[in-house]
C-alpha cells in the first residue's frame, strides 16, 4: 500500500541515509528508530512529500506521491513537532480548521465526541492560548481521530503528553491498526504497544 | 539519450571537459575583442552628431546586451535545474549571476560616462538606463536570496524560481519604463539613440558583442567549476582531485 | 475546493479580527508616511498636488510591504503551513484564500482611507476618484506578487529587508501606471489606458502568482 524505495537524504552536507527501502501494508505499524540527528524527522517529511529526497521514490498504491498528491493526501495525516494550534481560535475552531483543509465537514456533535475521547470534553470554547502544551497536543489527537485517514504518519506523537495522554495515543494506534489502518511513527520514549510492530533503524547502520 | 545527458551533466565530467574549453573561449574572446576595439576606437569614423565620445557604445551596448542575455541564461538554467533536477544547471545559474550583475553595472557606468559629455549630467532617467538599473536590482535580489537560504538545494530552486518570475516581469518592466520615459521627455529627442549605424560602426559593435559572449562563456565555466568543487567538496571525486595535487 | 477556499479565508479573517490591535498598523503607517511629505518639503497646494500621486502610491506600496510578513510567517512557525501543504486541495487555491484575506485586511483599508489622503495632498475630486480605482486595481496585485516574495523568504530569519529587495523591482510597473493615472486625472485627461494596464496586470497576477507562490512554498517550507 505504501512503499519507500531507495531513499537518500542529505542534510547540511551530511549523508543521513542511503538506499533506504521499506513497505507498509494495511494494519501495519512501523516504528522508525535512531539516535538524535539520524534523520528520523527528515525521513518522515520525505514520506509526507513535504521534503524531496536526494534520490528514490515514495509510492502510494503503486504511484509516486509527488505526481499523485491529491489521492495520497486524502488518505494520510501527519503530525510533526510543532503544535499547529492557533492561540486565537477556540479548541472547536482549531479542530474544524484542520479538518477544513481536508475538506471534511463534520457536525459539532462528532467533533465533541472526539474531543471528549481525547480528554478535552468541556474545552470546546476555550481559546488555544489558554491551554497547556499537553492539551494543545490533544487537539491534534482529536484531529487525527477525525481525519478519516488510512495512513498516520506521526513524528514524536508522545511529545508533551502526560501518562494518560500516552496511554490514549497507544490505544488510538491500536484501534487504528485493528480497523485496517497503518501507522508510521518515531519516538524517543518507549511506546508500549501490545501488537506486532515492524521497525526501521536509522543511524550508523542505516539499512531498512 | 537521457542517460547520456545525466552522465554528461555530472559535475565530475563537467569539471574535466570544461578545462580545454576555457582556454579556447578566453583566447578567442581576447583576439576578437582586441580587433573589435581597434576597429571601434581607431578605424570607425567620427560621428557627426556626437564626436569622439560616442565610442563608448562599443563597451556600453554589448555590456547591456550581455546583462539581458545572462539573465535569460540564468532563468533557463534554473528552469532546467528545477524541472529535471540537473545539478549542473543550478551551478551554471549561480555562477552566472555575479557576471550578469557586473555587466549591468558596467552598462550603467559607461552609460553614465557617456551622458556627461553629451548632456552635462552623470545621470539622467533615460528609459534604457532606468531599465538597466532595475535589472541590476533583480540580479542583486537573486544573489541575496541565494546566500540567505542555508540549504543549497532549496537556495538554488528558490532563487531559480525568482529568476523565472523576473523573466516574466522583465518585458512588463521594460514597457512600463519606456512608457514612463516618453511622458517625461519634454521636447528633447530620445537621449540614447544609437548614432545612425554606419557599417564601419556596426562591425566593431558586433565584434565586441561576440567577444563579450565568449568572455562570458569562459568566465562562467571557471565559476561553474568552482561551484562544482565547492558543492561536491565532500564527494569522492573532489577528494581524489585534491589528493592528486 | 471552493469550500476549502472559503473556510481558509474565514479562518484568516477571524484570526486577524481577534488580534484587532495589529490590523490598524499598516493603515496608520500609510497615513503617517504621507503626512511626512508636506512637513518635509512644503505644504503649498500646488507642490502637494504635484507630489501627491507619487507620494500616496509609494506609501501604499511600503505599507503593503510591511504587512506582507503576516501572510505565511505565523503559519510557518506554528506548523499550520505544513497542514496546508498536506491538503488534498490544490495549494494554489489555499494560497489564493490567504492572499484574499491579506488584501481584505490591508489593501482594501488603504483604498478606503485614500480619499482622506487625497484631501491632505490637495488632490482635486476627479483625481481622488481615479486614485481609488487605481488603488483598487493595484493593491490586489501588490498582495499577489508580494505573496511570491514572502513564500521565497519564509524560512529566512529576519527576511524583511530581503523581501523588499526582491519585491520592489516587481512592483515598479504598477507604481508607474498607478501614479501616472492619478497624475493625468488631476489635469483632467483620460485614464482608460492606465487603468486597463492595471487591470491586465491584475489578471496576469491572478492567474500566475498563486501558482508561483505554491511552487515556492514547496521549495522553501520543506525544512
Amino acid at each position: 500500500m505504501f512503499e519507500a524505495k531507495s531513499l537518500e537524504c542529505v542534510r547540511d552536507d551530511r549523508l543521513l541515509f542511503n538506499d533506504l527501502s521499506f513497505a507498509v501494508a494495511e494494519s501495519e505499524v512501523l516504528q522508525i528508530e535512531g539516535p538524535n540527528g539520524s534523520g528520523k524527522t527528515s525521513l518522515l517529511r520525505i514520506l509526507c512529500g513535504l521534503r524531496l529526497a536526494e534520490a528514490g521514490h515514495v509510492l502510494w498504491q503503486g504511484e509516486s506521491i509527488i505526481s499523485n498528491r491529491e489521492d495520497y493526501y486524502a488518505n494520510m495525516v501527519y503530525i510533526g513537532h510543532l503544535p499547529c494550534v492557533k492561540g486565537d481560535l477556540t479548541v472547536l475552531e482549531n479542530v474544524r480548521s484542520l479538518l477544513d483543509t481536508r475538506s471534511l465537514s463534520l457536525g459539532n456533535e462528532e467533533i465533541e465526541v472526539a474531543l471528549s475521547k481525547v480528554g478535552l470534553a468541556s474545552y470546546e470554547d476555550v481559546p488555544g492560548k489558554a491551554l497547556s502544551s499537553g492539551q494543545r497536543r490533544r487537539i491534534l489527537l482529536a484531529f487525527v481521530e477525525l481525519s478519516q485517514a488510512k495512513l498516520w504518519i506521526l513524528d514524536e506523537p508522545l511529545t508533551a503528553l502526560d501518562v494518560q495522554g500516552v496511554a490514549l495515543m497507544e490505544s488510538m494506534i491500536m484501534e487504528h491498526k485493528q480497523s485496517g489502518g497503518s501507522v508510521v511513527f518515531t519516538t524517543h520514549h518507549g511506546m508500549q504497544l501490545e501488537c506486532e510492530m515492524s521497525s526501521v533503524q536509522l543511524g550508523r547502520k542505516a539499512r531498512g | 539519450m537521457w542517460h547520456w545527458i545525466q552522465r554528461f551533466s555530472s559535475p565530475k565530467h563537467f569539471y574535466v571537459m570544461s578545462a580545454p574549453l576555457i582556454t579556447w573561449f578566453s583566447v578567442s574572446a581576447l583576439l576578437i575583442g582586441a580587433y573589435g576595439l581597434y576597429l571601434g576606437l581607431f578605424v570607425a569614423p567620427t560621428d557627426y552628431q556626437q564626436g569622439e565620445s560616442y565610442r563608448i557604445i562599443f563597451i556600453h551596448v554589448p555590456a547591456a546586451w550581455m546583462s539581458m542575455f545572462v539573465y535569460m541564461v540564468m532563468a533557463v538554467s534554473s528552469g532546467i535545474g528545477i524541472i529535471w533536477q540537473i545539478r549542473l544547471a543550478d551551478m551554471v545559474a549561480a555562477a552566472s549571476a555575479p557576471i550578469g550583475a557586473s555587466f549591468a553595472f558596467i552598462a550603467l557606468v559607461t552609460g553614465s560616462l557617456w551622458g556627461k559629455p553629451m548632456w552635462g549630467a552623470y545621470w539622467v532617467w533615460d528609459a534604457r538606463l532606468t531599465s538597466e538599473l532595475i535589472l541590476l536590482f533583480l540580479y542583486l535580489g537573486y544573489m541575496a536570496l541565494q546566500s540567505a537560504i542555508e540549504d543549497q538545494r532549496s537556495a538554488d530552486k528558490a532563487s531559480g524560481l525568482l529568476a523565472i518570475v523576473g523573466v516574466v516581469n522583465i518585458p512588463i518592466i521594460h514597457y512600463s519604463v519606456e512608457w514612463w520615459n516618453t511622458l517625461h521627455q519634454g521636447a528633447t529627442v530620445a537621449k540614447f539613440d544609437k548614432p545612425s549605424m554606419h557599417i564601419d560602426m556596426l562591425i566593431p559593435l558586433l565584434l565586441m558583442a561576440v567577444a563579450f559572449k565568449l568572455f562570458y562563456a569562459a568566465v562562467v565555466l571557471v565559476r561553474a567549476r568552482n561551484e562544482a568543487l565547492y558543492r561536491d567538496r565532500n564527494r569522492r571525486w573532489v577528494r581524489e582531485l585534491v589528493e592528486r595535487l | 475546493m471552493l469550500k476549502a477556499y472559503y473556510h481558509l479565508l474565514i479562518r484568516d479573517l477571524r484570526l486577524a479580527l481577534r488580534s484587532r490591535h495589529e490590523l490598524a498598523n499598516p493603515l496608520i503607517f500609510f497615513v503617517l508616511v504621507v503626512t511626512l511629505f508636506p512637513l518635509a518639503v512644503t505644504p503649498t497646494p500646488q507642490a502637494l498636488q504635484t507630489m501627491a500621486p507619487g507620494v500616496i502610491w509609494v506609501s501604499a506600496l511600503l505599507a503593503v510591504l510591511l504587512s506582507l510578513d503576516r501572510l505565511f510567517k505565523l503559519d510557518y512557525e506554528d506548523g499550520s503551513l505544513d497542514q496546508l501543504m498536506l491538503s488534498p486541495n490544490p495549494l494554489m487555491i489555499l494560497v489564493l484564500a490567504k492572499v484574499t484575506a491579506h488584501w481584505l485586511l490591508t489593501g482594501l483599508p488603504l483604498v478606503i482611507i485614500a480619499p482622506l489622503l487625497g484631501l491632505f495632498m490637495s488632490l482635486p475630486a476627479d483625481a481622488v476618484t481615479v486614485l481609488i480605482y487605481s488603488l483598487l486595481l493595484g493593491t490586489p496585485v501588490l498582495s499577489l506578487v508580494g505573496a511570491i516574495g514572502v513564500s521565497l523568504t519564509v524560512a529566512v530569519n529576519r527576511g524583511g529587508v530581503l523581501l523588499s529587495l526582491i519585491i520592489l523591482p516587481l512592483y515598479i510597473p504598477i507604481l508607474i501606471f498607478g501614479a501616472n493615472a492619478v497624475d493625468v486625472a488631476a489635469d483632467g485627461l483620460p485614464v482608460t489606458g492606465q487603468l486597463l494596464f492595471l487591470g491586465a496586470v491584475l489578471a496576469l497576477a491572478l492567474s500566475l502568482a498563486p501558482l508561483a507562490t505554491s511552487v515556492a512554498l514547496r521549495i522553501t517550507a520543506s525544512r
